[in-house]
């Protein structure tokens, strides 16, 4: 060895395996590719809202949003999905402080607020492909129905992974790569958030003015 | 439904004697490949250190073999027009029925931008880009094996289309309602949709690769404003390509929903528009051709730096002025559509800022030419490349500007003037550069030399070729002929076409002599190896490293201090320096995951296409499951010994002849 001494060596070497999977910091790395993911997923929804918008006044001779949004049914909706975003914010709080059963319970929170916003969403939809309101009907419902069903999409995937975090948390504890991938969570399940918000005013309540 | 959907035996076109055998050639060769791989033994290397690697230097190989194969690909289609165009003068039918000529322009359009040019361009950006900002490895080694995959996964889907059913005949656009299920009723614009998808999937992913790998990784002490210039040039194709990939990714979704769920975002009946689609998918289809052109003109400006021997003249300009040509690629798209019917006033704003960005251009135009002023150019072959991009690619400009102006495009509009112009741009601009970019970093990637001789013989084939081949599609355009007619009867356009072939053979003698140097190259690997790693006298750091480098790219990472890094070390007297000591390295593993995940997805694709229901389910659910498989894998990475790291960086030293170090005089060479 012409390099380090024997012990200066292995001291090294123990340095270098300690901190494990948190090496070469690519928790940052990730957070940040993430981040610029989520760019180019605000640009498909983007181009989903630019098609709504000039899609919105074709009804042929069907529906508009006028007659088929429920202000009120949408609001409660709304108010699911924004409160599972604080939910998700006490996660992530529970999560720095490295206390698992908190970031369980508040995570469990958010996924059952989810699963509301989901189960109206679908209901919703439901109706008004009963009532012969389907994306078939019109350019406004088709680009309706992909809208809003894009952001539902999200929305689950975003139940899936936290699902599968929760599994992780319980499985692995709150270790680096774990709060990593929470972080990322966390920026997705915000990001849907806003993106619903653009939703409700530019779909919901500018339909009904 | 059947249990394997729309798909039968009658999907097989037995009755069409090309396809048949071009199938049958293609299956013998891949037995041939096959048998090869086996009598060699070579299955376990080609499994364990190609398809399964992380590396960027080998997954950048892996594009450019995936560009070349498609290459010819789109090449058959393009000498099968020209040949048909030639035969079916003065009425006559020529040897391609409509039916199969509309399939083969539509694939030669998507082979081409999506299957060679892009794979092209990420394959040199994978190979140089992480060593030129003196990085490891990318920031996600594993999601940069995915993406290639996913490229290959579009790929293969495209090839499959050749013998099992048929591809779009809607060009490479796919303009509805044409392309709607009411007037494309077969798998053809299927094929099209799930190709370009799920490769693009791919693209995206690399684009935010690489975009954090250089925000994030480079060399100490590397400033932004001090990235080499083919690193700045792909990183504004990189910005470009998260900034307009999620539409096409959009625009292909909505199409999705018209013909699978009966939609109607782009149909004629209730309420649809078509416009929309055409809009949305300039506004990635422009971005796009700046994506291809961008790193091409960083390749030239490396070229034309290193093979002078001088700094590159005006860094700062030609970095602004890449920016600028990025931005205002998204404000030009209506210029594909100015016959739209829009007003006066919104085709003038798009027109203007189309001629614009001959500005820029013509920028870095001068910045080339001045950094030659006073040089002493070497002419190898990338020059020579550079060169005649310089002069084929400012025609390709100026035919552009021309037709930027509304009221000529109305008159040009679809016509060969169209087509003349942007092969002119693409072929002069982005496939010379690739080609540059062979030629330069071909030692570099693969450790020993092309062959010269051959190299330039291909660029005079290429060269005449064109020009050839090209110039008289300016002419026809002039009179009349538009673009996609399957045979003509104007005579006057005759001879017109008859040069346009002669022009399509001497380019595929240029393609021809490209892999006869390929091999010859190979053949002769062990007499013509480069032992420096540095064999132009380079100015960025990929030279500093071994050829090909180390699979650590770097033993220690440099300190840089000038945009010319490695020229730098080298006047400062410190280039090869060896370390006092080397510390362990942290490497990635390789992994199959990602060709497992994305021969997933490709199979969801393929039953999507065939409307097979389960197979489909099965697809993506197998998609997950790999995912999921592969994050909660604890093997996938390792590090590097340091005294593997002192036997690997001892013999490349020795190779390179620099003498035991002063710093260490107790080592001894054996």
């Amino acid at each position: 060895m012409n390099t380090m001494t024997e012990a200066a060596y292995l001291a090294d070497k123990t340095n270098w395996q300690a901190d494990d999977h948190a090496h070469h910091d690519t928790g940052d790395n990730t957070i940040f590719g993430f981040w610029i993911y989520l760019m180019t997923d605000c640009l498909l929804f983007a181009s989903v809202f630019a098609t709504y918008a000039v899609l919105f006044m074709n009804t042929a001779g069907g529906v508009s949003g006028r007659d088929i949004f429920e202000l009120d049914y949408v609001a409660i909706e709304t108010a699911a999905l924004l409160l599972s975003s604080i939910t998700y914010g006490f996660a992530m709080i529970g999560a720095h402080k490295q206390n698992r059963a908190t970031t369980l319970g508040w995570l469990l929170v958010t996924f059952a607020l989810g699963a509301v916003f989901i189960g109206m969403e679908v209901n919703e939809f439901h109706h008004l492909i009963a009532e012969g309101n389907g994306p078939s009907r019109s350019a406004f419902l088709s680009s309706f129905f992909a809208l809003v069903g894009m952001h539902g999409l999200h929305v689950t995937a975003g139940l899936i992974w936290m699902a599968v975090m929760m599994l992780e948390v319980v499985k692995r504890g709150l270790g680096n790569q774990t709060v990593t991938r929470l972080s990322c969570l966390s920026l997705f399940w915000h990001f849907l958030d806003i993106v619903w918000v653009c939703v409700f005013s530019v779909v919901y309540l500018m339909g009904v003015l | 439904m059947s249990l394997l959907g729309n798909l039968s035996l009658d999907a097989i076109p037995f009755h069409e004697p090309i396809i048949m055998i071009t199938l049958a050639v293609v299956g013998l060769a891949g037995i041939a490949i096959a048998v090869a791989i086996t009598v060699y033994r070579k299955w376990g290397v080609l499994w364990r250190d190609w398809l399964t690697s992380v590396d960027h230097k080998r997954l950048g190989v892996m594009y450019i073999v995936l560009a070349l194969i498609m290459l010819i690909r789109g090449f058959s289609d393009a000498i099968m027009m020209r040949t048909q165009l030639a035969l079916a003068t003065n009425g006559a039918e020529g040897y391609l029925p409509p039916e199969h000529y509309d399939q083969i322009f539509t694939a030669h359009g998507v082979i081409m931008i999506m299957f060679m040019a892009m794979p092209f361009m990420i394959g040199l950006m994978n190979i140089a880009l992480p060593l030129q900002i003196g990085a490891r490895d990318v920031a996600f080694p594993f999601l940069n094996n995915l993406s290639f995959w996913l490229s290959a996964g579009g790929a293969v889907l495209i090839n499959l289309s050749l013998g099992l059913g048929e591809f779009a005949k809607t060009g490479w656009l796919a303009y509805p309602p044409l392309s709607e299920l009411s007037f494309s009723p077969g798998v053809g614009v299927d094929y099209y949709i799930w190709a370009l998808q799920i490769s693009g999937i791919g693209t995206l992913l690399t684009g935010v690769n690489f975009l954090v790998t250089v925000f994030k990784m480079r060399a100490p002490g590397m400033k932004l404003m001090q990235m080499p210039i083919f690193t700045w040039t792909c990183t504004w194709a990189n910005i470009l390509i998260v900034a307009s990939f999620p539409i096409l990714t959009a625009v292909l979704g909505l199409l999705t929903l018209d013909r699978y769920l009966n939609f109607h975002f782009f149909t004629n009946a209730a309420g649809g528009n078509a416009m929309m689609y055409i809009n949305l998918f300039w506004a990635w289809g422009h971005p796009e051709v700046y994506i291809l052109i961008l790193p091409a003109f960083g390749i030239f400006s490396e070229v034309i730096s290193t093979f002078t021997g001088k700094r590159l003249f005006g860094y700062n300009s030609m970095v602004w002025a890449s920016g600028a040509i990025s931005i205002l690629g998204f404000i030009v798209w209506l210029h594909h559509f100015f016959t739209m019917g829009s007003s006066a006033n919104v085709n003038a704003f798009f027109g203007i800022m189309t001629m614009i960005i001959a500005v820029p251009t013509g920028v870095k135009l001068f910045n080339w030419l001045f950094t030659m002023y006073r040089g002493r150019l070497r002419m190898t072959v990338p020059v020579l490349w550079t060169l005649g991009f310089m002069v084929t690619f400012t025609i390709g400009g100026m035919t552009g500007v021309l037709l930027a102006v509304p009221g000529a495009d109305y008159v040009l509009h679809n016509s060969l003037f169209l087509i003349a112009h942007f092969h002119n741009t693409i072929i002069g601009g982005a496939v010379f550069g690739y080609l540059a970019g062979f030629a330069y970093w071909f030692p570099k990637a693969m450790g020993f030399h092309l062959n010269e001789r051959l190299g330039k013989a291909s660029f005079w084939c290429w060269q005449v070729g064109f020009y050839v081949a090209f110039m008289p599609l300016y002419v026809l355009g002039f009179l009349g002929m538009t673009r996609r007619l399957n045979h003509t009867d104007n005579p006057d356009w005759n001879i017109w076409l008859y040069i346009a072939c002669a022009g399509a053979v001497i380019i595929l003698v240029g393609i021809v002599l490209q892999f006869v140097q390929l091999y010859i190259a190979f053949r002769q690997r062990e007499q013509n190896p480069d032992t420096t790693g540095d064999p132009w006298n380079g100015h960025t750091l990929e030279w500093s490293t071994a050829s090909p480098p180390q699979f650590y790219n770097f033993a220690e990472l440099p300190r840089v201090r000038d945009i010319d890094a490695f020229t730098d070390m080298k006047e400062q007297g410190i280039a090869y320096q060896r370390p006092a000591s080397y510390a362990p390295i942290h490497m990635p593993k390789n992994t199959p995951s990602g060709i497992l995940i994305a021969g997933a997805i490709t199979t969801f694709g393929f039953a999507a296409i065939w409307h097979i229901g389960w197979l489909a389910v099965a697809g993506l659910v197998a998609s997950v499951v790999f995912f999921l498989l592969r994050a909660y894998s604890n093997d996938v990475d390792y590090y590097v010994q340091p005294n593997e790291i002192e036997r690997t960086e001892s013999a490349y030293l020795k190779q390179v002849g620099v003498a035991p170090l002063k710093q260490e005089p107790e080592e001894v060479p054996a």
